[in-house]
C-alpha cells in the first residue's frame, strides 16, 4: 500500500511543480520528475495518509461532486456571515457543541473538520478520535444527535464514499 | 473601466486594512492580534495580487504565495507556542 | 478581451466587499471566537473572488493564482482551528451570551489527557 502513497505524492508534488514553471520544456520536467521523486522517497517511508483515498470510479465522482457541494456551502456561509455583521442587532448566540462522525480515516476526518469550518456559522475547534467540538455562532440544536444532523452529514455522506 | 473598478476594489481593501489595523490595536487578548494579523496578512495577499496586474509584471504572484505560506506558519507557531508545546 | 477584463474586475469589487464585511465583523463581534469565525470564513471567500478576478484579468497567471486559491483554501481553515483551540486552551475570555460550552466539560472530565495532547499528534 506505500506504492500507492508514493505515487499520489509524487504526481501531487510533479503537477505542482509544472503549474509553478508554467511550461513543458525537458530540462523543467526532468527537474522537477527527479525532485517529486526523491523528495516522495524521503517523507513517504512512514506515511500511510494516502493510503485510505479509494480510487474507484464512484469515489472519484462523488470528489468532484464534493467540490461543488462545498463551493455552494462555502458561498452560502458568507452570505450569512455578511448578513449577521451588517445586521444592527448583531443576531448571534454562540456555544460550543459536540457532534459524532462515522469517518474512520485521519485524512477524511481532517477533510470533514476543514469543510465544517468554512460553512454557515460553525468552526471545529478539538477532534478526539471520533467526536468533534465545534463552535456554533447560532446554537439551534440541543442534543449531539440533532447537532450532528444538522452540521456534518452535508458533507459526511460523500466523504463516506471517498475515505470510508 | 477596469481599471477604475480596480482602483476603488483597492479602496475597500485599504478601508478594510485599516480597520483591522484598529481591531490589532486595540485587542483584548494576543489571540485578538493573531487574529487581525492574518486577517491583514490575506488582505494583503489580494493586494500584491492586483499590483501584479496594475504593474504588469508577472513575477509579483510569487512574492504573494511566499507571504502566504510565510503567515500561514506563523500562525500555527504562535498557536503552538500559546498551547505551550513548541 | 475587454469584457472579461471588466468582468474580472468585477468579481474583485466583490472579492474586496467580502474582505470589508469580513474587518468589520471582526470590530464588532463581542469576542475571541466569533471574531475567528467572521474573520476567517469572509476573508477566505474574499481572497479567493479577488484572486480569480485577477486571473481573468491576467492570463498569464492564471496556473499560480490557481495554486494560491488552493493553497489558502487548505491552509486558512487549518490555522483558525489551531487558533480557536489555543485560545480555548488558555481559557480566553468568552462573551456572555455564550450559551452552551461542551467542550469546557470535556476537559474537565480528564485533565491528564489535557495536558498531553500536543504531543500525542
Amino acid at each position: 500500500m506505500r506504492i500507492k502513497s508514493f505515487l499520489i505524492l509524487t504526481i501531487t508534488l510533479f503537477t505542482i511543480w509544472v503549474i509553478l514553471n508554467g511550461k513543458l520544456t525537458p530540462e523543467v520536467l526532468l527537474t522537477g520528475g527527479l525532485v517529486a521523486i526523491v523528495v516522495s522517497l524521503l517523507f513517504c517511508r512512514t506515511c500511510e495518509v494516502f493510503t485510505e483515498i479509494r480510487l474507484t470510479p464512484k469515489a472519484v465522482l462523488y470528489s468532484v461532486l464534493y467540490v461543488f457541494v462545498f463551493m455552494r456551502e462555502l458561498v452560502k456561509s458568507n452570505l450569512d456571515v455578511a448578513g449577521r455583521v451588517v445586521s444592527p442587532k448583531l443576531p448571534i448566540n454562540p456555544g460550543f457543541v459536540e457532534v459524532k462522525t462515522k469517518l474512520h480515516s485521519k485524512i477524511g476526518r481532517m477533510i470533514l473538520a476543514n469543510s465544517i469550518t468554512l460553512t454557515p456559522g460553525t468552526l471545529t475547534v478539538e477532534i478526539n478520535d471520533d467526536r468533534l467540538f465545534i463552535h456554533w455562532i447560532d446554537v439551534q440544536g440541543g442534543n449531539i444527535e440533532k447537532d450532528t444532523e444538522m452540521i456534518v452529514q452535508t458533507f459526511e455522506k460523500y466523504l463516506e464514499v471517498i475515505y470510508g | 473601466m477596469a481599471n477604475t473598478i480596480l482602483q476603488i476594489a483597492g479602496g475597500i481593501m485599504l478601508l478594510s486594512l485599516v480597520l483591522s489595523l484598529y481591531r490589532f490595536f486595540r485587542a483584548g487578548s494576543l489571540v485578538d492580534r493573531v487574529i487581525s494579523f492574518d486577517i491583514m496578512t490575506i488582505i494583503s495577499i489580494s493586494m500584491i495580487a492586483m499590483i501584479t496586474y496594475t504593474s504588469g509584471r508577472a513575477i509579483y504572484i510569487d512574492v504573494a504565495l511566499i507571504y502566504g505560506l510565510l503567515s500561514f506558519l506563523g500562525v500555527v507557531i504562535v498557536a503552538r507556542y500559546l498551547e505551550k508545546s513548541l | 478581451m475587454e469584457t472579461l477584463k471588466i468582468i474580472g474586475a468585477f468579481i474583485t469589487l466583490a472579492g474586496s466587499v467580502f474582505l470589508l464585511l469580513g474587518s468589520i465583523g471582526l470590530i464588532r463581534m463581542p469576542d475571541v471566537f466569533t471574531r475567528i469565525q467572521v474573520g476567517t470564513k469572509a476573508s477566505t471567500l474574499g481572497t479567493i473572488l479577488s484572486l480569480f478576478g485577477i486571473g481573468l484579468m491576467f492570463t498569464e497567471i492564471a496556473g499560480k493564482i490557481f495554486l494560491l486559491i488552493i493553497f489558502i483554501l487548505i491552509t486558512n481553515p487549518v490555522s483558525s482551528h489551531m487558533l480557536a483551540r489555543a485560545a480555548h486552551y488558555i481559557g480566553v475570555k468568552k462573551a456572555d451570551i455564550t450559551v452552551v460550552d461542551k467542550l469546557s466539560e470535556f476537559r474537565e472530565k480528564q485533565p491528564e489527557n489535557n495536558a498531553q495532547k500536543p504531543e500525542a499528534e
